[in-house]
Parts: C-alpha cells; sequence; structure tokens
C-alpha cells in the first residue's frame, strides 16, 4: 500500500485492473485505492508477471502491507511490489523522520579530567551528547549538562560517605538567604515557628510546609492550615510516633544497662593508602569508601570477642552465632534506625559495601523488613561524617555493645620518636558491664585496632 | 553552461544532446521521487516537475555562474538543471546531513548558495521579493548579473507580485521573471482565478517587456530566455517570460485530479518536452533509440547510486537541533 | 569639540547620526522605506540625509511592504547592509510574511549557508490619540520568532549606540523606536558610538522592588520610582534594551536583591513579553521571591481614540505604583 499523501495511514482497495498472469510494464496502472480524501489510481513500479494479490476488493489495510507479487521477467523469483517493499522494512521509523543515532551515544573516548568533573557535578556521562573531536565530551558540554540540571536536589550524605556532610542549605543567589517556600514561610509566622530553627527537606534543602509543621513548639498542636496536604500530616505524625519509640528505648537502656566506655585512637595510614592503590583499579561505582572497611573491621573483631556479640536476656549473657552487624541510619526530618548487615563478619568489602548502601536507602524511604531491624548481635555508629572526633553512643538493648566511629582527621602522631602527620580516628566502645568487663571491652578496641593495620586481609 | 560536445558531432548538435540529457535526469529523478514517496522514503510534500524539464533546462542556458536564481517549491528541476550535485538533492530529499540545506529543508527548500542558487520557498510568490533584493544589491554595487526568478500563474495571485513587478520595473532591477504557467494553481485553474489570463499582458502593464513562449520547446525556451537576459545585461530593465507549459502529474505526489480532465492531460502529453526533442533529433539523425536508452539506463543508473549514498548518509544529531538559529560567527 | 564633550540633542537626532555614520563607514549600508527620502522620514529621522547620500543609498520605496522588506532580505542575502525602515510595526504586519518565513528561517532551513545581516527600524507604541490600528505595541510578538533578535533602544546613547551593532551582526535585528521618544532631550558626548546590544541596564538602583521594562514605559516607570522613594520604597529600574536574547542575569541578580518583581510593558498583558519574563522569574528565581511578581501592561482592548480612555489603556505611574504597593505587601 503506497504513501498516497503526507497524512496517509492506511488505504482501501477498491478495484483491481490486473489479475494473476498479465504481464505489466513499470508505470502501468494496476489498481484504484481509496484513501479518506478521495479514489487514487496507484502504478506499478516493476516489470513483469503478476503473480499474486495479495489484498482483496474492499479490505483496508495499513501503508506498507504487501499489495501484490510481481515476478521479475526471468521469472525466477517473485518480488513484492516495490511500493510495499522499503515501507515494510521501516514503517513507523519513517512516520516520524528521526535520527538514526541511538538514544544512547555509542562508548566514546572520555578524559580523566572530564570524568573527575562530571562526577563533581554529578552528572552520568552517559546521558550527554559530546561536542569534541569523535563525539567526546568536552567541559563545555559537562558545564551545560550541569546548568540543565540545576536546581537538582544536593547529593544526600549516606552514612558513610567520605565526603564532609553537606549542610542541608545551600546558600542561595543572595549570600545567606535561605530557601523557604512562600506556603511555608506563611505557615511559620502563623505558628510562630523561627525559620533559622528549622532543617529543610525540600529542593536544595529548602524549607517546606512539613518542615514547619515537624518543628512546631512542643505541645502545641495547631489547627491544620487550610492547604496542609493530607500526605504531610501523616509524615508528621510518623515522625511524631518514631521519635516517642526511639525516646523510649533510649531511657530504658539507660535505666537498665550500666554502660561502661572505653575509647581508642586506631592509625589509619594503612588504610587509606590500601584504598587508594585498591581505588584506581576499579571503576568509580565500585570504589570503596573507609566506613566499609571500619564496619568489616569492627565485624571481624566481633568474631574475636564473641563476648561482645550477642544479647542480654534473662540475668545471661547469650552469644549469637554470627555478627549481625547493626548500623546506625539518621533519617531526614530526625530519627534514627539500626537496620543489621546481616553475617557482616563473612561479607567482602565491596558486597558489604553495597549491603550498606541498600539499607541506609531503604532505610531512609521506610522499605525495611522487620527482620532486618531486629536481628542486630552488635551495633556501629559512624559519626565521623558528621563532623565529631569521637562519639559515646547509648547500647541498643538487649544487645551488649554499640561500637563508635569519629572523623578520620589528620593528627601529629609520634612515630619513631619523631612526630608526623598521620590519619587517625577515634574508636570507642560502649559495653554492658552486667556482660564484660573493662578487660574485655579494651581487647576489643586493641583487636580491632590491629586489624585495621591489615587492610588487605579485611 | 558549456559540456564536453559528442565526439565528432557538430557543436549544435552535442548542446543538443546535453538539453535532452539534462531534460531526462530531470525527468528521472522525479520519476524516481515517485517510488520513494509512495514508499514512505520520502515525506512531506513533494512537488514534481515532470512535464515542465524544458522550462528549466532552456533558461538556465542563459544565465551564468554569476547570476542567481530564486525558485519555488516546484524546484527539482531548476536545482538539477543549476548544477546542484544530484547526490546532495536526493540526499536532501532523504533529510540527511550530506543534503543541499545539510537535510534541514527537504523537497521544498533546496539551497546550494555557492551556485547561487537561493532556493524553495513553500509560500506562494514569497520568492519574488527575494530576487529583487538580490538584483538590487547587484545593481548597486555595479555588477553585471541578473537574478532568474521562477514562480507560477498562481503567484500572480498574491499582492506580493503585483508589488515586486511594480519595484523592479521602477527601479529597473536586473531581474528575469520566469512565469511558469501550468495552467493550475494547484487545483484552481487559471481562468478561475484571474479576469484577464493573458498573464504576458498583465506583465507588461506594468512596464517591462514581456512575452509568452511556448514552454514545452526547449529550444524556444532557450532562445527566448538568451534574449531576455541579453537585454537585461545591457541595461534593458526587468524582462518577463510567460513560459506556457503543462504539469503531467497532480500539484503534489498523487491528487485526486478532480479539477481537470484526464483527456487534456493526455493532450499536454503529446508535446512532452523530452519526447519533443528527442523526435527532432531523431530526424535529423543525431540520435538513435540506441543512444537514447543509453542515455537513460547512465541516468537511471546514477540515481540510483544516488539514492543508496543517501540511504547511508548520516542523519543531523539532535543535539545540532538548535545550530544555526542564529550564526556561530559574525561574517 | 573633543571627545569627551558633550552637546545637546534628541532621541531623533541621535538615531540620525547613528544612519549617517552607518552610511559613511560602510558602504554596504543604505536605507530603504517609506518617505525617507524626499519627505525626510515620517519622523524626521532622515531628513537631510537624501541631499547627503543620494537616491541610491537613501531609497524611497511605495507603499510594498512585503516587497521593500522581502527585497531587503533579497540584498542582505547578497552581501549588503540594508536597513528597512518599516513606517510604523502597525504596518509590518504586510511584510510578517518575509520576516517570519525569510529572515528569521533562512539561515536555519538551509543549514547554515543563507546569512540576512538585515536591520528593520520601525516606530512602535501608543499615546497620540491615532487610534486602533496605529497604536500597536507588537515587540512582544517579535520576540516569540527564533532567529531574529530584538532591540528597544529607549536613551539617546541607545538610539545612538545600537544601529551599527545591529548592522554587524550576521542575524537579522529587529530596532523598535517608540514614538514619544523621538522629542526627548538630553545630551551625548561628541565620541558617542557603538553600544552592545546583549545586555540590560540598571537605570535606578534599588533595594526594595525591581521594576522591569523597555522603550516607551522606561520614562514613566522612573517617574513612579520617584514617588515611590517619597514613601520610603527604593525601586531599582531595568532597561532591557534587548527583548530577545533577554538578559537573564540582570533580572535575576536584581531579584535576588530586591525580592519582588513589577514588570511592565505597554503590549497587551495576555501572552506578553511581561508574561515571558514573570515565567523566567519564576524558573529561575521563586526561592528569592517574597510576593508574586506583578505585570503592568497595556489594557486588553483595540486603542480607543479620545485622550482619556487611551491614557486608561495604557501603564501609567499609578498603576506602576500600585503594583509596587501590592507586592511589597
Amino acid at each position: 500500500m503506497p504513501v498516497l499523501g503526507a497524512d496517509m495511514d492506511e488505504g482501501t482497495v477498491l478495484e483491481w485492473l490486473v489479475k494473476p498472469g498479465d504481464e505489466v510494464r513499470k508505470g502501468d496502472v494496476i489498481a484504484v485505492i481509496d484513501t479518506e480524501k478521495s479514489a487514487i489510481e496507484v502504478e506499478s513500479f516493476a516489470a513483469g508477471t503478476i503473480k499474486q494479490l495479495a489484498v482483496s476488493v474492499g479490505e483496508t489495510v495499513p501503508v506498507g502491507t504487501v499489495l501484490a507479487i510481481i515476478a521479475e521477467p526471468a521469472g525466477e523469483r517473485a518480488e513484492p511490489a516495490p511500493a510495499a517493499t522499503a515501507a515494510e522494512r521501516m514503517p513507523r521509523e519513517l512516520a516520524r523522520p528521526e535520527p538514526s543515532t541511538p538514544a544512547v551515544p555509542a562508548p566514546r573516548p572520555v578524559s580523566p579530567v572530564i570524568r573527575h568533573r562530571a562526577r563533581e557535578l554529578g552528572i552520568d556521562l552517559a546521558t550527554i551528547g559530546g561536542t569534541g573531536p569523535a563525539g567526546s565530551v568536552t567541559g563545555e558540554d559537562l558545564e551545560h549538562a550541569a546548568a540543565r540540571l540545576r536546581p537538582a536536589a544536593a547529593p544526600l550524605p549516606t552514612a558513610a560517605s567520605p565526603r564532609p556532610a553537606r549542610s542541608p542549605q545551600k546558600p542561595g543567589p543572595g549570600a545567606g538567604r535561605r530557601r523557604v517556600t512562600p506556603l511555608a514561610r506563611r505557615l511559620a509566622a502563623e505558628l510562630g515557628v523561627d525559620l533559622a530553627a528549622v532543617a529543610g527537606t525540600g529542593p536544595a534543602g529548602a524549607i517546606r510546609e512539613a518542615d514547619v509543621r515537624l518543628a512546631e513548639p512542643a505541645g502545641k498542636r495547631a489547627a491544620p492550615a487550610a492547604a496542609a496536604a493530607p500526605a504531610a500530616r501523616s509524615a508528621a505524625e510518623r515522625n511524631q510516633s518514631m521519635r516517642q519509640a526511639i525516646a523510649r528505648l533510649m531511657a530504658r537502656s539507660k535505666r537498665e544497662i550500666p554502660h561502661y566506655y572505653v575509647s581508642n585512637t586506631a592509625d589509619m595510614t594503612r588504610v587509606m593508602s590500601w584504598l587508594y592503590d585498591r581505588n584506581r583499579e576499579l571503576e568509580v561505582s565500585q570504589r570503596l569508601v573507609p566506613a566499609a572497611l571500619l564496619l568489616k573491621a569492627a565485624a571481624l573483631a566481633a568474631r574475636q570477642v564473641p563476648q561482645l556479640n550477642g544479647y542480654w536476656e534473662d540475668d545471661a549473657f547469650r552469644p549469637a552465632e554470627a555478627v549481625h552487624l547493626g548500623v546506625a541510619v539518621s533519617l531526614r526530618g530526625g530519627g534514627l534506625l539500626t537496620p543489621a548487615i546481616h553475617d557482616a563478619a563473612g561479607l567482602q568489602l565491596g558486597e558489604l559495601m553495597s549491603r550498606m548502601r541498600d539499607l541506609v536507602t531503604r532505610a531512609r524511604s521506610g522499605r525495611l523488613r522487620s527482620s532486618e531491624l531486629t536481628d542486630g548481635t552488635i551495633t556501629v555508629t559512624n559519626l565521623g561524617d558528621r563532623g565529631v572526633e569521637s562519639v559515646y553512643g547509648v547500647i541498643y538493648p538487649p544487645q551488649v555493645a554499640l561500637v563508635g566511629f569519629g572523623r578520620i582527621i589528620e593528627r601529629p602522631v609520634v612515630v619513631g620518636g619523631l612526630v608526623g602527620a598521620r590519619p587517625v580516628v577515634a574508636t570507642t566502645l560502649a559495653a554492658d558491664h552486667r556482660a564484660t568487663d573493662g578487660y574485655t571491652g579494651s581487647r576489643y578496641l586493641s583487636v580491632l585496632g590491629d586489624l585495621l593495620q591489615r587492610p588487605e586481609e579485611l | 553552461m558549456s559540456r564536453a560536445a559528442a565526439k565528432g558531432a557538430p557543436p549544435e548538435a552535442a548542446h543538443r544532446r546535453d538539453l535532452l540529457r539534462q531534460m531526462l535526469l530531470i525527468r528521472r529523478f522525479e520519476d524516481k521521487c515517485v517510488e520513494l514517496y509512495s514508499a514512505g522514503e520520502i515525506r512531506g510534500f513533494v512537488h514534481l516537475y515532470i512535464g515542465e524539464e524544458a522550462v528549466a533546462v532552456g533558461v538556465n542556458e542563459a544565465v551564468t555562474a554569476e547570476d542567481s536564481i530564486v525558485s519555488t517549491y516546484r524546484e527539482h528541476g531548476h536545482a538539477l538543471a543549476r548544477g546542484l550535485p544530484l547526490d546532495s538533492v536526493m540526499a536532501e530529499m532523504y533529510g540527511k546531513t550530506s543534503g543541499c540545506s545539510r537535510g534541514r529543508g527537504g523537497s521544498m527548500h533546496l539551497f546550494d548558495v555557492s551556485r547561487r542558487f537561493y532556493g524553495g520557498n513553500a509560500i506562494v510568490g514569497g520568492g519574488l521579493p527575494l530576487s529583487i533584493g538580490i538584483a538590487l544589491a547587484d545593481k548597486l554595487r555595479g555588477e553585471q548579473r541578473v537574478t532568474a526568478c521562477f514562480f507560477g500563474d498562481g503567484a500572480v495571485a498574491e499582492g506580493e507580485f503585483h508589488e515586486c513587478m511594480n519595484l523592479a520595473a521602477l527601479w529597473d532591477l536586473p531581474v528575469l521573471f520566469c512565469c511558469e504557467n501550468n495552467l493550475y494553481a494547484m487545483g484552481t485553474a487559471l481562468e478561475r482565478a484571474q479576469a484577464q489570463t493573458d498573464l504576458a499582458l498583465r506583465a507588461g502593464s506594468y512596464g517591462m517587456p514581456a512575452w509568452a513562449v511556448d514552454g514545452m520547446d526547449v529550444l524556444a525556451v532557450q532562445h527566448a530566455a538568451r534574449g531576455a537576459v541579453e537585454a537585461i545585461r545591457a541595461g534593458g530593465g526587468p524582462h518577463f517570460l510567460e513560459l506556457r507549459t503543462y504539469r503531467f502529474r497532480a500539484h503534489s505526489m498523487y491528487d485526486p485530479e478532480r479539477y481537470r480532465d484526464k483527456s487534456e492531460v493526455e493532450e499536454w502529453k503529446k508535446r512532452d518536452p523530452v519526447d519533443l526533442l528527442a523526435c527532432r533529433m531523431r530526424e535529423s539523425d543525431e540520435l538513435t533509440d540506441a543512444d537514447f536508452q543509453a542515455m537513460g539506463d547512465a541516468l537511471t543508473g546514477e540515481i540510483d547510486k544516488a539514492v543508496a549514498a543517501a540511504k547511508a548518509a548520516p542523519a543531523e544529531p539532535v543535539e545540532d537541533l538548535t545550530r544555526f538559529v542564529y550564526s556561530p560567527e559574525p561574517i | 569639540m573633543t571627545g569627551t564633550e558633550t552637546m545637546k540633542t534628541t532621541y531623533r537626532e541621535a538615531m540620525r547620526a547613528a544612519i549617517r555614520d552607518a552610511l559613511q563607514r560602510d558602504d554596504r549600508v543604505f536605507l530603504m522605506g517609506e518617505d525617507v527620502g524626499r519627505y525626510g522620514g515620517c519622523f524626521a529621522v532622515s531628513l537631510g540625509l537624501l541631499d547627503e547620500f543620494g537616491p541610491e543609498r537613501i531609497r524611497d520605496t511605495p507603499l510594498s511592504e512585503s516587497a521593500f522588506v522581502g527585497a531587503g532580505i533579497g540584498a542582505a542575502l547578497a552581501g549588503m547592509r540594508p536597513i528597512v525602515e518599516i513606517m510604523t510595526v502597525n504596518f509590518s504586519l504586510l511584510a510578517l510574511d518575509q520576516i517570519m518565513n525569510n529572515a528569521a528561517t533562512l539561515l536555519h532551513m538551509s543549514g547554515g549557508q543563507c546569512n540576512v545581516p538585515l536591520v528593520i527600524r520601525m516606530t512602535t507604541g501608543a499615546g497620540r490619540q491615532v487610534a486602533a490600528q496605529h497604536s500597536h505595541s507588537l515587540e512582544g510578538w517579535y520576540t516569540h520568532i527564533p532567529g531574529i533578535k530584538v532591540l528597544a533602544p529607549a536613551t539617546l546613547t541607545d538610539a545612538r549606540g545600537m544601529l551599527w551593532t545591529a548592522l554587524q551582526d550576521p542575524d537579522p535585528v529587529l530596532i523598535f523606536e517608540h514614538g514619544s521618544l523621538y522629542n526627548m532631550h538630553g545630551s551625548l558626548t561628541a565620541d558617542a558610538g557603538a553600544v552592545d546590544i546583549r545586555s540590560a541596564a540598571v537605570r535606578r538602583a534599588g533595594a526594595d522592588v525591581s521594576l522591569i521594562t523597555y522603550g516607551g514605559t522606561l520614562s514613566t516607570t522612573i517617574a513612579a520610582a520617584e514617588t515611590l522613594a517619597g514613601d520610603n520604597i527604593d525601586a531599582e529600574v531595568i532597561d532591557l534594551r534587548s527583548l530577545r536574547p533577554l538578559d537573564d542575569k540582570t533580572i535575576t541578580d536584581s531579584v535576588a536583591k530586591t525580592h519582588r518583581a513589577v514588570i511592565v510593558d505597554e503590549g497587551w498583558r495576555t501572552g506578553s513579553l511581561a508574561a515571558e519574563i514573570s515565567a523566567r522569574i519564576m524558573e529561575q528565581a521563586f526561592w528569592d521571591l517574597d510576593a508574586p511578581t506583578e505585570r503592568v501592561c497595556g489594557a486588553e482592548v483595540p486603542m480607543p481614540y479620545p485622550r482619556h480612555l487611551e491614557q486608561a489603556a495604557l501603564p501609567g505611574a499609578d498603576a506602576i505604583v500600585a503594583a509596587v504597593r501590592r507586592a511589597v505587601g
């Protein structure tokens, strides 16, 4: 069925002017086709003998359908009417002329500088076109792509991000001006909320209505403002109940568990150096972060000091068989969850890291399984990326220990009688004095420190 | 433009052979376009020049590479006669970057500034003002150039036609107005559009020499065009040729042709410009059937190659969509 | 007179000096339009130029807008630098096909081959009781078209300096001269020359609200700003100068400072240039706003003849002040 007009999609055969066996020459009219506009005579573009009429009178078929088969004069092989051939091969593509280049460009050279800059800007190189030689991506292409993405959300700090945490408020174009939606501003005025004390969860840290509601002064239940969305209210309510649950647990822990604390400093030179070498060989998405090694070391140490890995129940300590490492995850808008990485001591570093990332993501989006929340045998809290040097936490009952890591920071260290600068991290342990004594706790930190001197074995 | 003479033949005979070849090239190209359009490979609008070949080829013989051409959407014939490479015109039909307009224009917007071919205009009458502007520039700079402007009988109804005829005569501009009167403006016959259908007479009323020419006879067209161009170059101001011709196919690709009788088409086909010249040449023993066949086959081969090249050529990347909205740099 | 000495002059005279300057420096330049020669120009801009440059370069045309605008395009195609004068924007509608389908389109459609370095000058605007068909402000319409550039000189410096830069541009440039500006008095230095045609200008710095306008309404807007100053509202006034492309940065920098925007546009409100600017401020400076953007535009009526009705239909200082008060709250 030929294309007989720019907007023709289908046609109806009104009349055949030939039958099988007839000889036709190029240009002979062989059929009459009815379109929406009118009846049109169509010609043959090939010469030969009609072998078969494929569409009957009265039938409506789409453009590109074979109408008739014409055998070439030599009579050797049948050839469909040329009007149909090409259209058959590419019917819909030609209906809307589009470039034949694929949506994702073929692999092309990317310089390390460009790769690095793309990572800084948070741009996936596979999604932008390059205008440099051989289609390579240039710095200008990156800046253009970045401009298109703005204002995207700032990258969320993960629990174990090596980069220093970004504050949720990015300065707007006016120096020091915070981003507040008009609605939030009005609501804050109505409720008497000080915007300076509100954490924003909107794009690029903007303060939205929900954030203002969460920050309402305690004990004040404001009448819902006219424009409050139902979804926002339930999020606020959810946060409220989580806070209460945490409050109950922490209070119980401090009431029932006699905490003791020990701390140490671990030299991270070997870890950082090993990481640097290791990461150079890996794809960006596969690269390891220091937190993965800290967690692995904590799990392995717990295997070597099993008295800290288990539960205090019914006046006795029950050691756990495996190390299910709880990881404290802070939630946006306040709140805390501690999902567990199962069998952390047995995982490869890469695996450990991806499990950790997965847990953090699902924790933040409320998609954890209940088993993940209850199975932890020992918990790690890593507040280094929040900027504190050391943390003394509260144990999660019925566990008996909480390991803390602070910030990996360069400090002056005496090595071999000389003062040098080394990356170090403060390691702390809060432990249940009913289950263990200071000696055990100290041993744990000692083992932990040793493990961190042999990163290749982690 | 001169081409190599056939071996041993007197120059006029070689020239006629060349004219025949040019017309046949256009004819075969347009035939191919019918096929390709029906197969859905060329899209949009295609306006065929079949039957009018003598006009483009004949007028083109009168102008030089220094002169300018402004055309309409029915421009394949003008473009090929002007010398735009076959490959670049076919690629343009396919919308590929190797097309003469980088694939952006399609059938109705062929441009080749290097050959002073200024398109390709989809608005009836839209090219006339451009042509007088080009002629104005030439005149201001004292150039001895001519601008040949093609348009159809339909354009005579547009206000721009009258404005431009007046302006060209008023300012004595070196324009050759070539009105291709094929008796129909899409589906409207000339006598239903114009109270006075003698177009040469109408043009003359603006104060310029104007006469009608048998547009099916390439030698007559050539003769008239040469005379007009000579007069223009000598300072005679704009001239108007009414080229009486006929299109054998519909306005664009297919239309129901409810506006004219089949018998009328058949009558005009008896004066097919390609056949007319071929017959004359056969009669004077300048051409044999075998020659003609070989000529046609060679052209078909070249056209098939152009189609293959067009299919294989790249399309413009989408990222380049906004290039050439503005100029990238000063000129 | 040395370069830095100033002389008293008018907008009209500055524009004339710009045309003369261009004709002298570049013999590809010529002026073409209705009554530009013998008559001296409908608004007397080209008075005297015919005697100085002759009828070939100061070319009177018949009343054939489509033909002579198209001729300007053709001449530009062929390498000249024509200045086409369309008497007023009201008559440009007759040449809209040539402007839209040829001037704006040839470069892209030909794959980059056909440059159209053409300048079209048009008088625009209302205020002289010349009624519905002679009072349009269609700058906003033209800014809709990709492929052309649109300027609105509102000061003597810009009247003197934008034309040369526009003539050097490889693409078509439309220059809109508001009819009320021709008699505007001021002074220019003797060496006043070409100015840029890309950036907006802050004509009055302020901190409380950004008043954004162009062309004929600049003086009204500045007057409104003076009134507001009396009420302790410090208004910043931005003269857009280039309407296509718009200088987004100057606009958003200003809004970042003041947090409030009022756009003053003589065109009809619906689908206006003011609407475009408002959308851009929303897209680019939403977080800096303390109030919705305000628009003070022409009333959506065909311009009536009586003076009081015409004044009511045009954006006036009172309406601007009221809009600012709403924005400041």
